[in-house]
């Protein structure tokens, strides 16, 4: 058995779990464990920009967006947890300039920053310059500058070392290390820490349709879950309005910042209907349910499952002087190709790849894509792990990025909220983990360590079944797109819950192909598959029992919000029988009391 | 789905623990025009083998971690789109590796080579409290190198490095020029004196296959000879 100790460890290598460890590092040992090399985590997906009130092209207030969070959230957010969000983000976004992040600039040579969804004055109600970003690059540059600080501050790494359990010293109520898979190898690993950290990243692969990578598959939530931990606000799962057609490749709401429009198939732009306001730049979640209502309506292109967005330069200008948008001289703002090209090289170029059109000369096919787990482990400010209703906190157990729930995002996120919180909450945690490491002693490991999770491994490689993991994830995929995506009634939620736990019971019967240590890609996507179904099932429960309708969360049999029964977060436990328990914490309401949501 | 056809997709294999050398094995696919080179791999080991070994993430581009040789050039499996081979694929790891399993090579002397060019921001002067200022002219002297997703598709299709394995690599290069010319890192002198070693830019040889490997479309042969005119003058101000 290879034994590992180190003060701090870091489980996950996207945005947020190497914030954590530039931080960590510097008060503690510390260890950062990835499935893959960090260079590879989705936050280098993320495209449109990171949000924070600098004010750099127009006036702006941390406050401002503080609300525009509550506000995209419906009601949801814990406001305190948002108003420390937001105003740390301009501090944050100019320590990562200073860390190299390559941002466009203005012609003064300050950050750039742009529309997006959702982000407004709020004096006018009009969207706001808000999003700092380095073209449509945006989370491929910070994933770049904190792996690169990471490098110059020596952090060790254990890349494709995939984490499979969590180990918890009961006696004294505290995590104390993980067990993580050497994939080269099929070796196990036990690393005993004073404080872990998750920085797991999302589950979007739970849907057939989704922007999300084919690794992000729910495991630190899901190794979490069956430890006991709960996990919040699991039926909030966000469908980013944009994904290209099939794919489900993610187009930027940048796209829409620069003033891209959604068309529909006799050639309205919609979101003027569903958000006069700010029409195209309504939040994610009201802009996913329009597309798919003006499908239902028939009015989608050609009768198929797609809308337009059309960025071409006359189309863009055609409705800027519609609305009436102005350029910081003053006159009527106009934009050229050139100037989109510089500013979406990279959606550009994913339209050509995989669909054959230029978005410049042709409007671009797409359809809502799973896209981010509002949901997770719950966590305080500090990144720690609470565990009940009075907020509870685990000693030893930290939880940052999407994989945690703090909550900042509530029942809907807002674009370039979610580097935000990682960078943020990535920080905050990893402060906080090594300050308990220094006050605390080591806690031992509990009796059993690794021999759980090689007993779990050798019944995946030696069954005998006739299912393959592979189909039984298709099978799930496509269940939950259709039964617990952007629409949901009580019939298609419990058709949903059946037809899980009749997945979870063929997956007893699985066989893998490969039984060799090296590389064993079809062991460790089976042991995903697990972590799917799980997710997927605490998913439904809890969207079950929600019977209303809030941010991402739709109940077509419960339409409207009902802050008197529901203004809860939702809190759900695995039983010991494999049960789903839940209860409920209250909202932390500071300044705004909920109102009605018009964009 | 119209125009679907039958696929032969040929992939080097070799597993360590069974195999004294590698081998190719042949598969029949049923596959869609536009279906990427990685959802081919994809169909085959969730449905006919689930030995191959492969490394895939973002399935768009942007991760880096699906560079491999397919039908003799380097590119991402995700990038590529089975109408532009045709039914004959022949799908083989990156050259220059050591194969751990099938499609996987180790790649840490990659990013060991990466790490030499000290590929992080180094500016001495305590920072501002607001951004330090960057016109966007400056800006955009780095602007392409920025854009790296080092997958290695460049270092693997370059003959000096196939000769040499010690030779830096474009890949390296590319790194070290997104921070030369930036004009708020002050390290750019020691990167060059690094680039300028025996194994460094001048292994170049100029023959642009990283420029035609780079899925990221990056001019990668501008940026060598950047540096090195930059190695030349000894200084960034070309």
């Amino acid at each position: 058995m290879n034994y590992h100790k180190f003060e701090t460890v870091i489980v996950g290598a996207g945005g947020a779990g190497l914030m954590a460890a530039l931080y960590a590092s510097r008060g503690a040992q510390t260890a950062v464990i990835s499935k893959l090399y960090p260079t590879r985590s989705h936050t280098g997906a993320a495209q449109g920009g990171i949000g924070a009130a600098l004010g750099n092209m127009e006036e702006d207030h941390p406050e401002w967006h503080a609300f525009d969070t509550v506000k995209g959230s419906d009601y949801l957010a814990d406001q305190d947890a948002v108003e420390l969000m937001t105003a740390m983000a301009p501090e944050i976004v100019f320590e990562l300039e200073h860390m190299g992040l390559p941002f466009d600039r203005t012609p003064e040579g300050k950050i750039a920053q742009r529309r997006f969804g959702g982000h407004t004055n709020n004096r006018t109600g009009k969207p706001v310059m808000r999003a700092c970003h380095a073209a449509d690059r945006t989370g491929h540059m910070i994933l770049q500058t904190l792996y690169q600080q990471c490098i110059k501050n020596n952090v060790t790494f254990f890349d494709e070392f995939q984490v499979m359990d969590l180990l918890i010293n009961e006696v004294e109520g505290r995590v104390v290390g993980v067990v993580a898979y050497e994939i080269a190898t099929g070796e196990l690993h036990v690393f005993h820490a004073k404080s872990v950290l998750f920085a797991t990243g999302g589950w979007g692969r739970v849907w057939e349709v989704t922007s999300n990578a084919a690794t992000l598959t729910g495991d630190g939530a899901a190794i979490a879950f069956r430890r006991g931990i709960p996990l919040e606000d699991m039926e909030f799962f966000q469908f980013h309005p944009t994904g290209i057609y099939k794919l489900g490749i993610l187009i930027t709401e940048g796209v829409r910042g620069e003033g891209g429009v959604l068309i529909n198939n006799e050639g309205e732009r919609f979101m003027n209907r569903y958000a006069p306001t700010v029409k195209d730049l309504a939040s994610r979640d009201v802009v996913s349910r329009a597309i798919y209502l003006e499908i239902r309506a028939g009015r989608g292109i050609n009768g198929q499952n797609y809308v337009y967005l059309d960025v071409r330069p006359e189309t863009v200008n055609k409705y800027f002087a519609e609305d009436g948008v102005q350029g910081p001289d003053g006159k009527p703002k106009q934009v050229t190709a050139e100037y989109l090209l510089k500013k979406l090289p990279d959606i550009i170029d994913f339209c050509k790849t995989y669909l054959g059109i230029d978005p410049m000369q042709e409007p671009m096919p797409v359809q809502p894509t799973a896209h981010y787990a509002m949901g997770g482990i719950p966590t305080n400010i500090y990144g720690e792990v609470v565990i009940d209703e009075q907020n509870t906190v685990l000693p030893g157990f930290y939880a940052a990025g999407e994989t945690a729930c703090v909550s900042v995002h509530g029942a809907n996120r807002l674009g370039t909220n979610s580097l935000l919180d990682i960078v943020v909450f990535g920080k905050l945690a990893g402060q906080r983990m090594a300050e308990f490491a220094r006050a605390n002693d080591w806690a031992p490991l509990p009796q059993e360590t690794w021999e759980p999770t090689q007993a779990m491994l050798d019944r995946i490689r030696n069954s005998r079944g006739k299912e393959r993991a592979a189909r039984l994830r298709e099978e799930l995929r496509r269940l939950m797109m259709d039964n617990v995506g952007v629409f949901r009634t009580e019939a298609l939620l419990n058709d949903a819950l059946t037809k899980i736990r009749e997945l979870k019971e063929r997956y007893q019967h699985i066989a893998i192909d490969d039984k060799g240590k090296t590389f064993n890609q079809d062991l460790i996507e089976a042991w995903e598959v697990a972590n799917l179904l799980d997710i997927a099932e605490v998913t439904t429960v809890s969207a079950l029992a929600r019977r209303e309708s809030r941010g991402a969360h739709y109940r077509e049999d419960y339409p409207q919000r009902d802050d008197e029964q529901w203004l809860k977060h939702t809190l759900a436990y695995r039983q010991p029988d494999g049960c789903i328990q839940l209860r409920y914490k209250p909202v932390v309401i500071t300044k705004w009391q909920p109102k009605e949501r018009v964009y | 789905m119209a125009d679907v056809f039958q696929a032969t997709v040929r992939i080097f294999r070799y597993n360590p623990e069974v195999d004294t050398k590698p081998h190719w094995k042949e598969y029949t696919v049923e596959v869609e025009p536009t279906d990427r080179v990685v959802d081919v791999l994809h169909k085959i080991k969730w449905y006919q083998d689930g030995t191959l070994a492969f490394r895939r993430s973002c399935l768009h581009g942007i991760c880096g971690s699906d560079a491999m040789v397919i039908n003799g050039r380097n590119a991402l499996a995700c990038k590529v789109l089975m109408k532009t081979l045709g039914p004959k694929v022949v799908i083989e790891p990156l050259r220059g590796f050591r194969v751990i399993k099938d499609l996987v090579v180790d790649m840490e002397p990659f990013f060991a080579k990466y790490r030499s060019i000290l590929p992080y921001l180094i500016n001495y002067d305590p920072p501002p409290a607001r951004e330090r200022r960057q016109s966007p002219t400056e800006r955009a002297r780095f602007d392409d190198t920025t854009k790296c997703i080092l997958c290695a598709a460049c270092t693997t299709s370059c003959p000096s490095f196939w000769a040499n394995p010690h030779y830096i690599g474009p890949a390296a290069i590319v790194q070290a020029h997104r921070f030369i010319f930036d004009s708020r890192d002050q390290a750019w002198a020691e990167r060059l004196r690094i680039l300028a070693d025996r194994d460094g830019v001048w292994r170049c040889r100029s023959v642009f296959n990283c420029v035609e490997a780079c899925p990221r479309e990056i001019n990668i042969k501008k940026a060598i000879a950047e540096v090195q005119q930059a190695i030349i003058t000894g200084s960034r101000d070309l």
